[in-house]
């Protein structure tokens, strides 16, 4: 039981040619396979010098992220038939100079996401004796949406600011930010609000929204920057009118 | 000092794209559309030529007004600098937009003064 | 641009591929050509802002001037154009009511409103708004 599906693959040899092409593969695929089992197929049937990243086929590690008909996707994600009638087009997520194939350069992403700090900030530790901090379930919720990430940069792939101002955080790297700031144990907001307030950071976002929709966990980063934006903004007026209250 | 300005700009967007928002609709169906076509008898003079004199009135005018133009203002110039890629024109394309939105204030500001 | 993020790659990836953004990048997908309208609907709160501030000026200045302001809005062109403005302004509102909530969090009692209730709210603002127009203009 297997259709004939054809794609249509970017291929980027940087030793042979100067600009990606398009290859074509016909591959016998069977109904329940996803665009990455027909990737795998082709590496390991047809052409094994295709390039592209990904490692554990259940939606976790956030590495096989590519452009499937111009959509940014989990290629471990998306059922074949979903995306038929037609060729699929696979092409490398967009805003990441491509290295090879499918393959892109995520150097800028890990950077920018050291800048905010994604982890707990604590003034002072609490000694070991006094035990855990405690949350409780509210505490958790806060946060937790935007806990979900997985790093897998198809909301940098939707931004179209992200491509045309690389010097913009970018959508997954604010919202974890956010997910630390909204943590009832952090105290590193201050920290982080010299990095995300700055012009390249909450600002250059114009609410295309894009990043939300194709978010494969629901993270919903344009709602993260938005209220950001609030935040930023009653930091701002505060500081206006009771400069002597400080930071 | 690029850091500290925005969020002053992003405060005079929302507040003027809220109020856009919620008033704008109504008002022009009833004002510009309904009324000129005939589908509703107004007595706007009558009702509103001494209401507008009001010092509630023309503040409330004025505020809404610059709100407004500062929506437009804030909007357009992301709009340029994204859609036209217009990057090295960032300084420029601000004082147009702002500096628009600031003298047509004034300019408002000035007519309801002396109405 | 157009290079790799550290200089200090070059020498292993000698040639990054990064793509040209087309121009009119917002015409390549329909949620972006969405978003730049949506953008542009700034120019029509603009127009009416002011447009309204001259009507006001008329009003204010007398009658006749107010009469000269009313046959300008009469005109077919203009009644034209005013169509089209307040399409815009419509999608304005819609659009801009839909986003709006998701920079908003409102508690009540402690717990976070959902953002279908924090949307409903925003909606029937407009409501209410458009109805205090409306009350205004046409019983006032």
């Amino acid at each position: 039981m297997t259709e004939p599906v054809t794609f249509e693959i970017q291929r980027y040899r940087p030793e042979v040619e100067d600009e990606p092409t398009w290859e074509s593969f016909e591959v016998p695929c069977r109904p329940e396979w996803m665009i990455l089992d027909a990737l795998n197929h082709i590496k390991d049937h047809v052409d094994g010098s295709l390039s592209y990243r990904w490692a554990c086929r259940m939606g976790v590690c956030g590495s096989c992220g590519m452009l499937v008909n111009g959509e940014p996707v989990l290629t471990c994600a998306t059922y074949v038939t979903s995306v038929l009638p037609g060729t699929v087009r696979v092409e490398p997520l967009r805003g990441f100079p491509v290295i090879r194939d499918l393959v892109g350069d995520i150097t800028d992403f890990v950077r920018k996401l050291e800048r905010v700090k994604p982890w707990i900030v604590r003034e002072s530790e609490k000694p070991l004796e006094e035990g855990e901090y405690l949350q409780t379930p509210e505490d958790l919720g806060e946060y937790k949406q935007y806990s979900m990430c997985i790093n897998c940069m198809l909301c940098y792939s939707a931004c179209p600011i992200y491509e045309l101002e690389p010097d913009f955080l970018g959508p997954a790297v604010i919202a974890l930010a956010q997910r630390y700031n909204l943590d009832s144990r952090d105290e590193g907001s201050q920290e982080r609000m010299d990095i995300l307030s700055r012009q390249e950071g909450i600002w250059s976002c114009t609410f295309v929204g894009e990043c939300s929709t194709v978010c494969p966990k629901n993270v919903d980063p344009a709602g993260a920057i938005q209220r950001y934006k609030v935040t930023a903004t009653v930091d701002w007026f505060k500081s206006l009118l009771m400069p002597w209250a400080g930071r | 000092m690029r850091r500290s300005r925005e969020p002053f700009l992003w405060a005079l967007f929302s507040g003027g794209g809220m109020l856009a928002a919620l008033f704008l609709p109504a008002a022009i169906l009833i004002l510009w559309v309904a009324a000129p076509l005939g589908w509703v008898d107004l007595t706007v003079y009558d009702t509103f030529a001494g209401l507008v004199r009001h010092p509630a009135a023309r503040l409330a005018l004025f505020g809404f007004v610059s709100l407004a133009l500062f929506h437009w203002a804030h909007r357009f110039r992301y709009t340029l600098y994204d859609g036209l890629q217009l990057y090295h024109l960032n300084d420029l394309i601000a004082t147009l937009t702002y500096g628009s939105a600031a003298v047509l204030s004034l300019a408002a500001g000035v007519i309801l003064i002396i109405l | 641009m157009g290079g790799p993020v550290n200089p200090g790659d070059t020498r292993h990836h000698p040639r990054w591929y990064r793509r040209r953004i087309p121009i009119f990048w917002w015409l390549g997908k329909v949620s972006y050509t969405r978003f730049i309208i949506r953008e542009l609907t700034s120019l029509a709160v603009g127009y009416a802002a002011l447009v309204l501030v001259l009507q006001v000026w008329c009003l204010a200045r007398g009658p006749e001037s107010y009469d000269r302001f009313v046959s300008w809005l009469q005109l077919r062109p203009v009644v034209a154009l005013h169509i089209v403005v307040l399409g815009v302004l419509v999608y304005h509102s819609a659009t801009w009511l839909s986003l709006a909530p998701k920079a908003l969090v409102l508690r009540l009692a402690g717990r976070r409103l959902p953002g279908a209730v924090v949307l409903s709210m925003h909606y029937a603002g407009w409501l209410v708004a458009s109805a205090a127009v409306l009350w205004l203009l046409l019983a006032g």
